[in-house]
């Protein structure tokens, strides 16, 4: 019925999409699908968004492989996609003099690992770096190819790169089982159908193990650990650096950090939790996550918080990594494992798979059409007034704005809507243009935007959701009693 | 002139700036129309103090709409302001405009002030659709035409949330609870009773929201007791099944583009530090109504308002002498804070002046609100009661002006008898 896909990858976080990017550099008939209402729905979208330098993991891993080769890709790769990052390092801080030693193992675990510029800098020019920092600091160890990247947007323009150069996306797809056919994984098996291809390629992030175990893997599992986070008003508090405190065996810690967009971010915790979709916050997490902090800037206030979350790390049960295409389920590539440093070992582990691909027979013919830029979409807030006045001529809907704290005006929101992986939620549009995302935190444009996605979805107001099915903002309209008034 | 936003205070400054001599006044509105906030407060109750009527909030807004064409004011709407310069440059968008640009010889802020969220409260749970500030709800229902749900939860006295739990009974929906986590009701008395105690909607004091739970939109909230320093009594936990929870949990001066000028704010009311007509820190800015602090009426915003637009007509006419001397007034037993900051003995010679302020804890009997000058009681009044919801007033008379040039504070305390 259906012609067969070269690969299909399920998972829309950010090495599915990664994934299904590198593979659109080849002739191939590629199919990524997400169970959300978009893209970046899972750990992709709530984690501390660190381009990690690679110090931390053991020497010979995989995470300490892929994390430092992913590192050196980042640069080029937010040039190409259009997203925002920064490079001015990042920081282990020893707040006392028996943590120097933990700097001192680090920076050689790091040299071991292959990571370029570490050193160690005294407490006094590491608050000359960062003024807010705890003046306790004794030392602290500076990795100079650390940064910040916006992961959203990371994830986000990683998937419409992959369909401006032919991938196809589907969201609010749900794969329920795979398909098999002469012994080898043939295809998958999803609520909307099923769609049959030469590889399938499992990137589902906490569920990694279910898509396994449908392919008879038990020997590896995902042990969810959730961390929680608060967000911080950037008007308010501002830290400069990201500053991790010395790490433990479980955790590198509660750490300080700036977004790309200039809000400081704090957290997170690290909880082991059975469920794989908790991510409720709670106020014992909350509480950790604060006190933690303020170990390393002791002027956060609680008053200056704009918005909580948690996230689920999809760690596995190895330790490591578990990238493989296993003899026992031919067909099938296993991306599973990723927690940190995912984030920043997701360029690397991209073309991991497609290597893999290739040793599994995948002919890799190259598409000469494939073009490696995306051209980010304007965000008002950021141009001069004459860029914004050029801007409002063509269209005059970037003239009106609808977000206040983040001045996101309608033609951003309008060609969000419209790009190559559509925003057809609230949230979806929060992550692409920060409406929002701000202090306070949707209530002026929520009746607006609902208004927008009204109109330029072509459906009715009580259609319009925060996160797809189900999560609709507006129940009725007023004095249409008749579709469920008093309750239920 | 320019006013920055077309609300009660922003429009009250204009007209009373027009009538002042001020030429050319332009107000500067987001909004696709002008009276702000009012145009979503449907229900009456407004305008008591200030036209001596009982108004619903549009009609109120339409009366200084009204006396505002009729006085030539300008307005540009649907427009909003990105920057200002300390040097009242003025940089502004529309869709029809694209980037204005404006020179000003005085500012007029008129922001009003927005919702705390769920996120500056940090309330544990999921994050799931369904949940609101009670403004956005009431805009939702009042102007938008949509109901946000069906059952309600409202977290916060507020009086915004205390009229939606009422609105929203009035639609069909059920309020199940009014959670407030003091002791004692945030919002004005007359709501409680009118809105909640005539609807039957239960109001639980000392309570508050532990937990929100639902996956995609809100299946029910879990709420506490607390005990006096706030903190949650395991064993009160009460889960009420809804599909929204409201907030009205306060509201913060907007005051970002202020912020960004370099005009001195106040930590405790989240406003411009303001001298008696509602000067700013920094010369030619000038601040109306809830932008300063946050009031109960809305009568009081247009009062306010008027001495802005004043101040700032002066302004423009060079009739303003900086102060030779001023105090600084400041906050004493049971009082959060007093509005204005500064006060210029000399403005009494021209008539009495107000202090304004807003007490901690309430006092349900009778109490006195005595002004010391450096020590030394100069005024004093009696109020029947004193709550944190309920502005309390202090009239300063022209007769002090002499003896107040030689001191150096005002301390305004509310006492028991």
């Amino acid at each position: 019925m259906n012609i067969p896909y070269d690969v299909i990858v399920i998972g829309g976080g950010v090495v599915g999409c990664l994934t299904a990017r590198a593979l659109s550099r080849y002739q191939l008939r590629v199919l990524l699908l997400e169970r959300g209402a978009d893209v970046c729905s899972g750990t992709s979208k709530a984690n501390t968004a660190i381009i990690h330098a690679g110090y931390d993991a053991k020497p010979g891993s995989l995470k300490a492989r892929l994390n430092v080769a992913g590192n050196r890709m980042y640069a080029q790769l937010c040039e190409e996609l259009g997203v925002l990052s920064e490079r001015h390092g990042t920081y282990v801080v020893a707040m006392a003099d028996e943590e120097l030693r933990t700097l001192e193992e680090l920076r050689e675990r790091g040299k071991q690992n292959g990571v370029p510029g570490l050193s160690i800098i005294s407490g006094s020019r590491m608050l000359q770096a960062e003024p807010l920092l705890n003046p306790q600091a004794r030392a602290a160890l500076y990795a100079e190819t650390g940064g910040i990247v916006d992961p959203f947007m990371m994830t986000i323009a990683a998937a419409e790169n992959a369909v401006t150069n032919g991938v196809t996306v589907m969201l609010e797809t749900e794969v329920t089982d795979l398909e098999r056919q002469d012994g080898r994984i043939s295809g998958v098996r999803t609520d909307s159908g099923v769609f049959s291809s030469r590889f399938v390629v499992n990137a589902c992030g906490v569920y990694a193990d279910t898509i396994m175990a449908q392919a008879g893997l038990t020997g590896f599992r995902i042990k969810p650990r959730k961390g929680e986070y608060y967000v911080f008003d950037r008007e308010k508090s501002r830290v400069r650096q990201v500053l991790f405190p010395c790490p433990t065996p479980v955790s590198k810690g509660i750490v300080v950090t700036p977004t790309s967009h200039g809000n400081t971010l704090i957290g997170p915790n690290a909880e082991d939790t059975e469920s794989r979709d908790d991510i409720v916050v709670t106020k014992q997490g909350l509480d950790e996550v604060f006190s933690g902090a303020q170990r390393l800037v002791p002027s956060l206030d609680k008053r200056d918080v704009i918005a909580v979350f948690a996230g689920l790390r999809a760690a596995g049960s190895s330790g490591d990594f578990w990238i493989d295409a296993p003899a026992e389920a031919p067909g099938l590539v296993n991306v599973a494992g990723i927690e940190s440093p995912g984030f920043t070992a997701a360029p690397a582990i991209a073309e991991y798979v497609v290597d893999l691909l290739r040793e599994c027979g995948l002919p890799l013919v190259p598409n000469r059409a494939f073009n490696p830029e995306r051209k980010p979409a304007p965000h008002f807030s950021e141009l001069s007034h004459t860029q914004q006045q050029e801007l409002i001529a063509k269209d005059p809907r970037y003239g009106r704005i609808v977000c206040r704290c983040e001045m996101v005006t309608e033609g951003e929101i309008v060609a969000a809507i419209h790009a190559p992986v559509p925003a057809l939620t609230y949230d979806a549009l929060k992550r692409r243009t920060r409406l929002g995302a701000g202090r306070c935190q949707g209530g002026f444009d929520t009746p607006r935007v609902i208004n927008i996605l009204a109109r330029e979805l072509q459906v009715a107001a009580t259609a319009v959701t925060k996160r797809g099915f189900g999560s609709e903002l507006v129940r009725r309209k007023t004095k249409d009693i008749g579709t469920g008034g008093m309750g239920e | 002139m320019a006013v920055i936003g077309g609300g009660p205070g922003g429009l009250a400054a204009a007209v009373a700036a027009r009538e002042r001599g001020a030429e050319r006044v332009l107000v500067i509105e987001r909004a696709e129309e002008l009276g702000g906030i009012l145009q979503q407060c449907i229900h009456n109750g407004f305008g008591l103090e200030a036209l001596g009527r009982d108004l619903p909030g549009p009609a109120y807004a339409q009366h200084f709409v009204n006396r505002a064409h009729e006085t030539g004011v300008q307005t540009l709407l649907d427009t909003m302001v990105l920057e200002i310069t300390p040097q009242r440059r003025i940089y502004a968008t529309n869709s029809r405009q694209g980037v204005i640009e404006l020179c000003a010889g005085a500012v007029v802020f008129g922001m009003g002030c927005r919702e705390r969220t769920r996120g500056a409260l940090a309330i544990p749970g999921t994050r799931p659709a369904g949940v609101f500030t009670a403004g956005t709800a009431q805009r939702l229902v009042n102007i938008e035409g949509y109901m946000p749900g069906r059952r309600f939860v409202i977290l916060g006295s507020g009086d915004i949330g205390m009229i939606m739990a009422r609105r929203l009974t009035l639609e069909g929906a059920r309020v199940e609870r009014v959670l407030e986590i003091m002791p004692y009701l945030s919002g004005l008395k007359r709501n409680w009773v009118q809105c909640l105690q005539d609807f039957h909607i239960p109001l639980q004091l000392s309570r508050t929201v532990l937990e929100i739970r639902g996956t995609q939109r809100v299946e029910a909230v879990v709420s506490v007791a607390v005990d006096d320093r706030m903190l949650p009594i395991a064993g009160t936990e009460e889960t009420i099944p809804c599909d929204t929870l409201l907030l009205s949990v306060g509201l913060i001066p907007e005051n970002e583009l202020s912020r960004r000028v370099g005009i001195a704010l106040d930590p405790l009311t989240a406003g411009p530090i303001v001298d008696e007509g509602m000067g700013t820190s920094v010369p030619g800015f000038y601040a109306a109504g809830n932008v300063v602090h946050v009031y109960d009426l809305v009568d009081w915003v247009t009062l306010a308002g008027e001495v802005a637009g004043r101040s700032a007509a002066d302004y423009i006419a060079g009739r303003v002498r900086p102060a030779v001397h001023r105090l600084r007034t400041c906050a004493g037993e049971n009082v959060r804070y007093v509005v204005p900051q500064w006060l210029d003995p000399e403005s009494l010679a021209l008539g009495a002046q107000q202090l304004q302020l807003r007490v901690r804890r309430p006092v349900e009997e009778k109490v006195k609100v005595v002004v010391t000058a450096d020590g030394v009681e100069i005024a004093h009044k009696t109020e029947r009661y004193v709550r944190p919801g309920e502005m309390v007033t202090v009239k300063l008379a022209p007769e002090l002006c002499e003896s107040l040039r030689s001191a150096q504070e005002l301390q305004v305390s509310v006492l028991k008898p």
